[in-house]
């Protein structure tokens, strides 16, 4: 244990995401170390960030206003929510221009490695979005990974009493990475190929 | 199939070596301490990413280095490849393919294919369960790399299962505290998916291994076994064949059952009990098990069967690659063969063992011994002599 300020910065560090007690005392002594005005600007940027920007009341999707860009589009399908982990997840499909609906972000997947339940995920936001019976399509495109597949699984059986149509992007996407990381040309075929997902 | 060129950098105790091979036997002598496994460890390293002698990566880069490079130029029929593996200890290991762009370390296992006898070996019998799964599992990698995505997802399936009983555990000795189970049974479902497909996998690989072990341990001590197998499954036996759904199906559904049945107990204990995780490899000799019961020699002989019952299979298995006439059944060799090494095993050996083996291995395509001494290596293995000494691998006749 650190005297005080230290400590207090470093067990700030370590309640970041990927971010282990080694890290955070590594990066809490690079701090320390570093340049008065290099501390100012991150500071600066990590108080501007979340005075600036918002999450879409709607879908969770980072906006500058109350809903985001594409919740506020008439244009965009409303049967159709496609439910990604992360608001980077709704850029890279934005991307492929395949998709006309709306999104969910979820905020993560279900690790519990890292303490991350359904509770901490936007679902019970989600089941509220459905409960209408407006929305009659539903794509689970969360990250082609163990905790993505596990979370997907866990959204079929939830939403399996509804009876709507629930997908899963097609194979294909490289295994075990990050849904972001897919180029264009792939993410939009599998898109295109999403399958029924039987639970 | 064999290596033509092996070169390290600042792998365990060498800054730098290079040493070219040929097939046939190849014998790497010098005294104690002097780096002969370590060579040979590398070659198993580019086999099968892991060492025989230790689990983690550290101890393999040299110290006070940051990361080992190793290259092997593997020769298949007329075909070569040069694999090329990077070790981060802490980090995500890089390999490439005949200079290629990077690949997943994983897109190597497959292409240089070894069977690796060393004095470790004697834990296979002597040691615990653990020791006998990472013999299975590593030979049914072997026979089909595909296999080691699913033990990967497996055991990143197992963590986060345990996490999430442990959590569950947690909660309740805080009294009062409530966990949500409501995954619990997601995991289970994608737990028993790559759990069933390894299951299917090992008890295939035991039904076939089963006689060849017999056959390798009456060769090696005649008269002395019969050497039995038998495959220990915390999930139930495997349905009779001939019932309805594919092998996998079938142990999945056996697993996803046992989980039910051991709900209540892993909610108190925190950790999941059934599974390959937990499943053990009987070995025998004559009615006895061999754990608790045979003798040195007896279970050095063992051992060795299990070694040369693997070199039997993936012999036998070995695909032929393209611009090879296909090999006839009992003669010649098949290109796949995989490399023999036989790191320090026959001063081990009785006079009479040291001989049945030696006569064994000796017609491999490529054979790897080390000794300390020359006249440990057994005089049918008649090939290229190395010296090792103080860092330097220098061919001597
Ligand atoms: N990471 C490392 N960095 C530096 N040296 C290492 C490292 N790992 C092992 N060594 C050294 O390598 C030597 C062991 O080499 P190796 O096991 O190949 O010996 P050997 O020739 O097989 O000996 P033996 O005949 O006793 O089996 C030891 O002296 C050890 O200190
Ligand atoms: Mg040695
Ligand atoms: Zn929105």
């Amino acid at each position: 244990m650190y005297e005080g300020v230290v400590q207090d910065l470093i067990d700030e560090l370590g309640r970041l995401p990927g971010v282990g007690p080694k890290s955070a005392q590594r990066i809490a002594f690079h701090i320390l170390q570093a340049d008065p005005t290099d501390v100012r600007r991150l500071a600066h940027a990590l108080t501007e960030v979340k005075a600036k920007v918002r999450f879409c009341v709607v879908c969770g999707n980072v906006a500058q206003d109350e809903r985001c860009r594409v919740c506020q589009d008439p244009r965009r399908d409303p049967a159709v929510i496609c439910v990604v982990e992360e608001s980077k997840d709704v850029v890279a499909i934005e991307r492929t221009r395949e998709f006309r609906g709306r999104y969910h972000v979820l905020g993560g997947a279900i690790s519990p490695i890292e303490g991350v339940g359904p509770d901490d995920l936007r679902i019970r936001e989600l089941l509220g979005r459905l409960a209408d019976g407006s929305v009659t399509e539903l794509i689970l495109a969360t990250d082609p990974n163990l905790e993505g597949e596990a979370t997907a699984t866990y959204l079929a059986r939830m939403v399996k009493p509804m009876g709507l149509k629930v997908t899963r992007l097609a194979s294909g996407l490289p295994v075990g990475g990050d849904l972001e990381y897919a180029d264009e040309v792939t993410l939009g075929r599998a898109f295109e190929g999403r399958r029924l997902l039987d639970v | 199939m064999y290596i033509s060129h092996l070169s390290l950098a600042d792998f365990r105790s060498y800054p730098r070596v290079e040493v070219a091979l040929d097939p046939g036997v190849t014998a790497l002598i010098g005294p104690n301490g002097q780096g002969k496994t370590n060579l040979v460890e590398a070659v198993g390293y580019l086999a099968t990413l892991g060492s025989h002698r230790v689990s983690g990566d550290g101890p393999l880069v040299r110290h006070g280095a940051e990361r080992a490079v190793l290259r092997g130029a593997v020769v298949a029929g007329d075909r070569s490849r040069l694999l090329e593996l990077e070790i981060n200890p802490g980090r995500a290991n890089r390999a490439r393919i005949n200079r290629s762009a990077q690949v997943r370390p994983r897109d190597l296992l497959g292409i240089l294919r070894t069977v690796l006898f060393a004095p470790e070996d004697l834990a296979l019998v002597k040691g615990d369960p653990a020791e006998r799964r990472r013999f299975l599992d590593e030979l049914v990698v072997a026979r089909s790399p595909r296999m080691a995505g699913v033990r990967g997802d497996y055991e990143r399936v197992l963590k986060q299962r345990n996490a999430l009983l442990k959590s569950a555990v947690w909660a309740r000795r805080a009294r009062g505290g409530r966990v949500d189970l409501s995954t619990l049974d997601v995991w289970d479902q994608h737990l028993a998916r790559a759990g069933g497909e390894l299951l299917a996998a090992r008890w295939d690989l035991v039904a076939t291994l089963q006689p060849l072990v017999g056959k390798a341990y009456e060769q090696l001590a005649p008269g002395g076994g019969p050497a039995t197998l038998e495959y220990r499954g915390t999930a139930g036996e495997p349905a009779p064949a001939g019932a309805p759904g594919s092998g996998r199906e079938r142990f999945e559904s056996a697993l996803l059952a046992a989980l039910g049945e051991a709900r209540g107990q892993e909610l108190e204990r925190g950790v999941t009990l059934v599974g390959p995780h937990r499943d053990d490899l009987l070995l025998g000799i004559g009615d006895l098990p061999a754990k608790g019961y045979a003798s040195h020699g007896e279970s050095w002989s063992l051992a060795l069967a299990l070694r040369l019952a693997s070199y039997d299979l993936l012999r036998a298995e070995s695909p032929d690659p393209p611009g090879l006439p296909p090999a006839q059944e009992g003669e010649g060799r098949r290109a796949g063969e995989p490399v023999l090494v036989l790191d320090d095993v026959f001063a081990e050996l009785d006079v009479a063992r040291r001989q049945r083996l030696a006569e064994l291995v000796a017609p491999g395509e490529q054979v790897l011994v080390t000794a300390a001494v020359p006249e440990d290596v057994p005089e049918v293995l008649v090939g290229a002599r190395f010296s090792v000494h103080g860092g330097v691998v220098e061919r001597v006749s």
